[in-house]
C-alpha cells in the first residue's frame, strides 16, 4: 500500500483513465463550446445551456426517463429485495437451483432477446406500448441486479440477531421490519440506485417496448445525433454524466456505510 | 466465596424492606414475567438476616429438561435427557465441543423444538411457547447487538415489545446502564465500543425484562484471560444481587467451577454428573468426569473389600491401597480405578512413616515449574507415570528433590475415589 507508484504504473494508469474518459472529457468540453461546428473550438459558453432550456422535446424526453427509472427501480427493489429473501433463506427448498439461476439470466442475456421477447408478450396480450411497458421491461432486466447486490448482503448476514430480537419478545414479522430490514438497508438502496441508473441510460430494451408519448432521453439524444450531432446534444449529456456521476456515488456511499455496520454487529 | 465476591462490582445501598425491590417492577412486567419479589429466594451468604437456604433436593425447579430429544440429520445432539435447574441458582452446562450444550440452551430459549420430551418451566410446558413469549432472555455468544440501533436503544428493544410507557423505559434503561457499568455510552452504536464494553451492552439487554432465567451461551469466550476473569465474578455478583436463575454455558471447567453453583457435566448428549464444583471435582461419578475436570492420576486395580471404613485396592503390583468411600461402583474383586488428584499427593526424599497413609514409590523423570507450582512426574516402580504437583512455598530454588531422585509419594484415604469401570 504505502509502495510508490513507479513511472511504469503511472503511465498505465494515465493510458486506462485516459482510455476511459477521454470521449467524455472532450464532450463536456464541448459542450461549453460558443461555436456551432463541432469540432471547431469557439471560445466558452453556455448558449447550449440555455437553449436546452427552451427545447421543450428534450425536457419532455428527460422528465419521461426520470419517471420511468423512479418507477421501474421502485418495482425492481421491492421484487429482487423478496427474491433475494427466499433465495437465502427457505434453505435448499425444491428447484432453488433452476430459480436461482433463472433470476440471475437477464444478467446475461442479451437486451436484445429480453426487448424482442417482451415486445412479442405485450403485443400478445395487446397492452398499448408506452410508460407502462417500458417501465415493465425495466424492471424485468433491473431487478435481477437488485437481487444480486441484496443476497450478497443477506449472506453476511448475522441470523442470531432476528433470534435475539424475537428472544426479546419481538414476533416474526415484526422482527423483519424493525431489524433485518434496517441492517440490510444499505443494500437495498444501493440496489435501487443501480436499477434507477441502469433504467435512466437503456436504449435497447426502450427502443423495443416504447409507443408514441413515451420516448426516453436515451432514445430522443440517439434518433436526434443520427441527423448530426448537435451542440446542444453535448449540453445534454454533459447533465446526464452529472446525474449519473452523483448517482452511483451515493449507491458506493451507502453501501460502504452498510458494510462498517455490518463489521461492527 | 460471598466475601471475596464483595467489592468487584460496588453493592449500591439497599433499602432494608426491599429484599426484591432491584428494579420498580410495574405491573405489566409482573403479569408477564412473574413477581420478582417471590421469585428471588437468594442464596445471597454476605447477608446474616437472610440465611442460606437449606439445600432441599427438589423444591419446584425452575427449569425441568424431562427426557428431552432433539436429532439434527444422523446426529443425537440431546439423547433423553433429563435435568432440574432450581430457582435462584447459577447453573453451567459443561462439556466438550459438540456435546450439545448449545442445543440443550436454545431448547430453553425456543430456537429449537424437541424431538421428544418435555421443558418445564415454573411447573409449565414451554415446548409449543414461541421464543417471543417465553419469559426466559439470552445473552447470545456474537452478542447479536442491533448494529442500526444505540447502545440506548438496543437496551430498551425488548421493552419496547412490551410496550411500556416510555418514562418508564427510560428510567429501566438508565438502570440498566448503571447496573452494566455503561453510563455515558447509551448513545454510542455497538461498533463505537470495545469487546468487553459489546458484552455488557448484551448482558444488560438480556436482563432488561427481567426474565425469570437469563441464558448465557459461551458469554466471556471473545474476551482476553484477565477481563473474562474479572467478568466472571462480575456475572457472580450480578446475580447474587439480582437473584435471577443464571444459566451458562460454557467448555472452560475453571470458568465453570468459579462461577457456577451447580455443573451439569456432558458428554454427547447426555448428562453424566450433577453436582457443586467440589462435588465435581473432589467425587467424579466416572473416569470421564474425573479426567474433563482437573488433571488426575488412575491407579487401575481390583477392589479387595469395601465396608464402612473404606475401600481397599489391590494395584497389578499387590500393593494395596485405602480410599473412603461411601459407595462401591463393583462388588469385591471387580475391576476399579482410584483416582487421585496430583495435589492430594506428597512428595518426599523418605519413606512415609505413617503406616496408615498410601504409599508409592518411583524417580523423578520430569519436573515443570509453574510458578506458584511444580509439578513432578514421577515414574513408578511398575512403569506407571504419575504426576503430583506441589506448592512452592519457599522462594528459593535450593530444589530438594531432583532428576533421577527416588522419591515416595504418599496420600491419605480420603484424598483417593474409587471409580467403576
Ligand atoms: N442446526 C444444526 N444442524 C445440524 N446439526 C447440528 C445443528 N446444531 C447442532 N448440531 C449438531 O449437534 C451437536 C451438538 O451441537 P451443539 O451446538 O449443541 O454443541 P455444543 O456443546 O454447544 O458445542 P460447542 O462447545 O462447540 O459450542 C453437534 O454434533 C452439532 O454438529
Ligand atoms: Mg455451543
Amino acid at each position: 500500500m504505502g509502495r510508490r507508484l513507479s513511472a511504469f504504473n503511472l503511465v498505465s494508469l494515465a493510458l486506462g483513465l485516459a482510455f476511459l474518459y477521454l470521449p467524455i472529457l472532450i464532450l463536456v468540453i464541448y459542450s461549453f463550446n460558443d461555436s456551432r461546428l463541432v469540432t471547431v473550438w469557439g471560445g466558452f459558453s453556455t448558449r447550449w445551456y440555455v437553449q436546452l432550456a427552451e427545447d421543450h422535446a428534450l425536457q419532455e424526453a428527460a422528465l419521461t426517463s426520470l419517471g420511468i427509472a423512479v418507477a421501474s427501480a421502485t418495482l425492481a427493489t421491492v421484487l429482487g429485495t423478496l427474491a433475494a429473501l427466499a433465495l437465502t433463506r427457505l434453505g435448499r427448498f425444491r428447484g432453488r437451483l433452476p430459480f436461482s439461476a433463472m433470476i440471475y439470466a437477464p444478467l446475461v442475456m442479451p437486451e436484445v432477446i429480453t426487448g424482442l421477447s417482451l415486445l412479442l408478450l405485450f403485443v400478445a396480450v395487446e397492452l398499448d406500448r408506452g410508460f407502462l411497458t417500458v417501465t415493465i421491461a425495466h424492471t424485468t432486466l433491473t431487478m435481477c441486479f437488485v437481487a444480486v447486490v441484496v443476497q450478497s448482503r443477506l449472506g453476511s448476514f448475522d441470523s442470531s440477531l432476528e433470534e435475539a430480537a424475537q428472544d426479546l419478545g419481538c414476533p416474526p414479522l415484526k422482527t423483519f421490519l424493525t431489524v433485518t430490514l434496517p441492517v440490510i438497508a444499505p443494500a437495498i438502496v444501493a440496489g435501487f440506485l443501480l436499477a434507477f441508473s441502469l433504467s435512466l441510460d437503456d436504449v435497447v430494451l426502450a427502443s423495443f417496448t416504447t409507443g408514441p408519448g413515451a420516448t426516453t432521453l436515451p432514445i430522443r439524444i440517439y434518433s436526434d445525433v443520427r441527423l448530426g450531432v448537435k451542440p446542444e446534444i453535448n449540453a445534454v449529456c454533459t447533465i446526464f454524466i452529472a446525474v449519473i456521476a452523483v448517482v452511483v456515488i451515493l449507491a458506493s456511499l451507502v453501501t460502504r456505510l452498510g458494510e462498517r455496520h455490518g463489521a461492527a454487529g | 466465596m460471598g466475601d471475596s465476591r464483595a467489592g468487584v462490582i460496588a453493592r449500591p445501598a439497599r433499602p432494608q424492606a426491599g429484599r426484591g425491590e432491584k428494579f420498580p417492577v410495574d405491573r405489566h412486567a409482573r403479569r408477564l414475567y412473574g413477581d420478582h419479589d417471590q421469585l428471588s429466594r437468594r442464596r445471597d451468604r454476605a447477608m446474616p438476616p437472610d440465611p442460606a437456604p437449606p439445600p432441599d433436593p427438589d423444591p419446584r425447579p425452575m427449569v425441568r429438561f424431562d427426557t428431552v430429544t432433539r436429532r439434527f440429520a444422523d446426529v443425537t445432539a440431546v439423547d433423553r435427557l433429563s435435568l432440574d435447574i432450581r430457582e435462584g441458582e447459577f447453573f453451567a452446562l459443561l462439556g466438550p465441543s459438540g456435546c450439545g450444550k448449545s442445543t440443550l440452551l436454545r431448547m430453553l430459549a425456543g430456537f429449537e423444538r424437541p424431538d421428544a420430551g418435555r421443558i418445564l418451566l415454573a411447573g409449565e410446558d414451554i415446548v409449543p411457547v414461541p421464543p417471543y413469549r417465553r419469559p426466559v432472555n439470552m445473552m447470545f455468544q456474537s452478542y447479536a447487538l442491533f448494529p442500526h440501533l444505540t447502545v440506548a436503544g438496543n437496551i430498551a428493544f425488548g421493552l419496547k415489545q412490551e410496550r411500556l410507557p416510555k418514562a418508564e423505559i427510560e428510567t429501566r434503561v438508565a438502570e440498566m446502564l448503571r447496573l452494566a457499568r455503561l453510563e455515558g455510552l447509551g448513545g454510542r452504536k455497538p461498533h463505537q465500543l470495545s469487546g468487553g464494553q459489546r458484552q455488557r451492552v448484551a448482558l444488560a439487554r438480556a436482563l432488561a425484562k427481567h426474565p425469570k432465567v437469563l441464558l448465557l451461551d459461551e458469554p466471556l469466550a471473545a474476551l482476553d484471560k484477565k477481563l473474562r476473569e474479572e467478568t466472571q465474578f462480575e456475572l457472580m455478583e450480578l446475580q447474587d444481587r439480582l437473584g435471577t436463575t443464571f444459566v451458562i454455558v460454557t467448555h472452560d471447567q475453571e470458568e465453570a467451577m468459579t462461577v457456577a453453583d451447580r455443573i451439569a457435566v456432558m458428554n454427547q448428549g447426555h448428562v453424566v454428573q450433577v453436582g457443586t464444583p467440589s462435588e465435581i471435582y473432589e467425587q467424579p461419578r466416572s473416569r470421564w468426569v474425573a479426567g474433563f475436570i482437573g488433571d488426575v492420576n488412575l491407579i487401575e486395580g481390583e477392589l479387595v473389600s469395601a465396608g464402612p471404613d473404606g475401600a481397599v485396592v489391590q494395584d497389578r503390583a499387590g500393593r494395596r491401597f485405602l480410599a473412603e468411600a461411601a459407595s462401591f461402583p463393583a462388588a469385591p474383586g471387580g475391576t476399579v480405578a482410584l483416582a487421585v488428584r496430583p495435589e492430594k499427593f506428597r512428595v518426599s526424599t523418605t519413606p512415609p512413616a505413617d503406616a496408615t497413609v498410601n504409599g508409592l514409590s518411583g524417580r523423578v523423570v520430569d519436573i515443570g515449574y509453574l510458578g506458584d507450582l511444580s509439578i513432578y512426574k514421577v515414574r513408578l516402580d511398575d512403569g506407571t507415570l504419575v504426576k503430583a504437583s506441589v506448592t512452592n512455598i519457599r522462594r528459593h530454588a535450593a530444589r530438594e528433590i531432583d532428576w533421577e531422585d527416588a522419591v515416595w509419594l504418599s496420600f491419605a484415604p480420603e484424598a483417593a475415589v474409587v471409580l467403576g469401570e
